[in-house]
């Protein structure tokens, strides 16, 4: 009988006891339910980092690159082909003037892009571009270019754009043929907005 | 501060001995306000089933519209939609909350703790799901219908191109994870905190050691599905340019983050299923588990290595090779772990006094079904076989015969298991063997000539097919009905040992171990108030 009301002391403090473990406990999990939260945001400017860094996702330079390359390499040829295609229910004719050319590395050229809105009303493309094999996206440089910036065209309007770029001379040896491919955004809505 | 300490508990005491007999509200609040874990699980449970035939009726009309070439019966579009809501239902609704039901329901039991550590919480967890799955359902009632871009909601599948379904679906999943993640914390708190005094970690039965594993992959991963279905819901219709390249986004990184919660996902739903095994093999066998402490190491690194190999899904993106090469062998290094498994289960019977019961049938189906499904993913993990391989039938296959004869069957062998505990009746032995024998001839006439059509090339989630493949899917359709209509057997066994029967004895299984089988038979409403003494 003497020893009843110590024992219920003792299961009352090993009660409070867990519930202060509890909560020590729900603190540590919520904090790392937050932290995995941010982390899945976190994922998208590591996912950029990463791919600038290993060329990954096919992203070229988005600003104009400077030419610095060391001569130009004539034993090596690269094919580079363009290819264009519109996002879905852009109504503009868009294509490359030429289909395909030969480059050495360390070689400057010039190429022109065609486009036309074939709309009756004015719309402002946004072009994307995207470099295949990814590994040579990083070797592929861009110092001109009308990806950089958006095109408003008024209805009907056509315009020739321009491209002026070179092949890094580090481009790896297994690359012989770059395919770079631009999409055709309309951004108009996000323009005005 | 003594007194104080004192003072409440008297004061505490006397309230519960009002509370002490069976302190149930009737009818529906009893179900709606209880906080008791043994009645959160049985809603789990009987949740998961419901969801299970609702799945399992969606894809009773996938299989009727494949069951010849071209299009009889609905829709592409429709198909789409079946597909996708069949997948969402069967990995959130009906695997994931079984599991979560056995946990609330044994998980106290075992470790000999009066209830779950967060009853309130837990009875939150549950009531959100309905919700979540009554938004998901309702869908398809709308006139944009259901969610059409798969399971996976692949950018831009679900955001430029969604049919207007995005906004319940992402609310959908968001409710789903808020009630994994508190489920999951409740666990870990519980287990962490309520075990009974001597029951050191590596004294948990391999049961509980799972469920924590598992709880900590949710915890870490939940959260992540949360982050990637907001980022699709502001894609979608906030303008934002998370995965739209003309923003300045990437549709791969949708793949990436998607991913990375969907590869420690499947462990998700597959290692609760090695702890039922762990626990119904060395009991139908009379021996104890062979090799414990490897089997608690074997799933940890399992969990671990389930953080980087999520790429394996996406060899076809244009990795670089040096990124196919570390995720193909990462995904093979997991066959090691999981290899000392089925080794350890097999050596487990290896010399037992085996019987055959029911849920030893279903255990031993698991080990070799599994173990299929196991080896198809070593042809998968290899990245240039990957490439026929990817989103053929082969790939249905797999996941099929680890999720179905996997995860599913791992259920019916804790269910039968466990029912005379949960119960108080034994279950028609006959009943339950039929449901056995009829789901293993059906699952297998389902399933494995679907390795077949996808080695010859005939592509997933597309309602028609050439020619060709029609032998096979006729097959494949018969067998898909048969494995429908044979759950049908599992729901009266269940009824019927609700009902009565023979009663069951605390502990109906001779080389059952456990503090569960301490208990009486039912299990009284409350259990373990003052904690069983461990050595």
């Amino acid at each position: 009988m003497q020893k009843e009301p110590e024992q219920a002391i003792a299961t009352e403090i090993a009660k409070q006891n867990t519930v202060t473990n509890n909560n020590k406990v729900i603190k540590k999990l919520v904090l790392i339910v937050f932290g995995m939260f941010g982390f899945g945001f976190a994922l998208v400017p590591l996912y950029d980092v990463f791919c600038d860094i290993t060329g990954l996702n096919g992203k070229t330079n988005t600003s104009a690159a400077t030419y610095n390359a060391d001569g130009i390499d004539t034993s090596r040829t690269i094919t580079v082909q363009f290819i264009t295609r519109n996002a879905q229910g852009v109504p503009w004719q868009f294509e490359p003037v030429i289909n395909e050319m030969k480059v050495h590395p360390g070689e400057m050229k010039f190429v022109k892009f065609y486009a036309k809105n074939e709309a009756t009303h004015d719309i402002v493309g946004q072009a994307v571009p995207s470099v295949s094999p990814g590994i040579a996206a990083a070797y592929f440089q861009k110092i001109e270019c009308f990806c950089f910036t958006q095109q408003p065209l008024k209805a009907s309007e056509d315009v020739e754009m321009g491209l002026q770029f070179y092949v890094d001379l580090e481009l790896p040896p297994e690359v012989t043929t770059l395919t770079l491919s631009y999409t055709l955004y309309d951004v108009t809505e996000k323009v005005a907005s | 501060m003594t007194t104080d300490v004192l003072n409440e508990t008297t004061n505490d005491h006397d309230s519960h001995d009002e509370h002490h007999d069976d302190h149930k509200m009737t009818g529906l609040k009893r179900w709606l306000y209880t906080t008791n874990h043994k009645d959160i699980g049985t809603l789990y449970l009987w949740f998961s089933f419901i969801m299970l035939l609702t799945g399992g009726a969606l894809a009773m009309v996938i299989r009727a519209e494949l069951f010849q070439p071209g299009l009889q019966i609905v829709e592409p579009d429709f198909f789409n939609q079946l597909t996708t809501v069949h997948g969402l239902i069967m990995v959130f609704g009906a695997i994931m909350p079984a599991f979560t039901g056995l946990a609330n329901w044994m998980l106290p039991m075992m470790i000999g703790a009066p209830d779950m550590a967060l009853p309130r919480l837990n009875n939150w967890s549950f009531w959100i799901l309905p919700f979540a799955f009554g938004i998901l359902i309702s869908s398809f009632f709308m006139e944009s219908g259901a969610p059409n871009f798969g399971w996976t909601f692949y950018a831009p599948l679900s955001t430029t191109y969604s049919n207007g379904s995005t906004a319940f679906f992402v609310f959908a999943v968001h409710i789903m994870g808020i009630s994994s993640i508190m489920g999951a914390i409740n666990i870990v708190v519980t287990i962490m905190n309520m075990r009974a005094p001597g029951m050191t970690y590596m004294k948990m039965p391999l049961f509980v050691w799972t469920f924590f594993i598992t709880a900590y992959l949710l915890i870490a991963v939940m959260p992540v599905l949360a982050g990637v279905v907001t980022m699709l819901l502001t894609d979608t219709y906030f303008g934002t340019s998370f995965f739209n390249a003309a923003g300045g986004g990437d549709p791969v990184l949708f793949q990436h983050i998607f991913w990375f919660f969907g590869h420690p996902e499947v462990y998700i739903m597959i290692l609760p299923a090695f702890g039922i095994v762990s626990t119904t093999i060395p009991a139908f066998s009379r021996k104890k588990l062979f090799g414990y402490s490897s089997m608690v190491y074997a799933t940890s690194s399992i969990a671990l290595l389930s953080f980087i190999v999520w790429a394996h899904h996406m060899f076809t993106t244009g990795m670089p090779l040096f990124g196919e090469l570390f995720f193909m062998y990462c995904t093979m290094l997991i066959a090691v772990p999981t290899g000392v498994k089925v080794f350890n289960w097999v050596a487990t019977m290896w010399r037992g006094s085996m019987t055959f019961e029911t849920p030893m049938l279903f255990s031993l189906a698991f080990v070799i079904l599994f173990t299929i499904g196991g080896f198809s993913g070593l042809m998968l993990a290899m990245t240039p076989v990957d490439f026929q391989y990817h989103d053929t039938y082969f790939v249905v296959a797999h996941f099929h015969y680890v999720l179905v004869t996997g995860s599913l069957f791992s259920i019916y062998a804790a269910c039968y298991y466990w029912l005379p505990k949960w119960t108080g009746n034994m279950y028609n032995d006959s009943l339950s063997k039929w449901h056995f024998w009829c789901s293993l001839i059906s699952v297998n006439l389902l399933f494995f000539p679907m390795h077949f059509l996808g080695l010859a090339g005939m592509p997933r989630r597309i309602p028609d097919y050439a020619l060709q493949f029609a032998d096979f899917n006729k097959w494949v359709s018969i067998g898909g009905f048969a494995f429908g209509l044979s759950q049908l057997i599992f729901l009266a066994v269940v009824i019927k040992c609700i009902r009565g029967g023979e009663k069951a004895p605390a502990k109906p299984w001779d080389g059952a171990e456990g503090l569960e089988w301490s208990v009486a038979s039912p299990a009284p409403y409350h259990t373990f108030s003052t904690p069983p003494k461990v050595d």
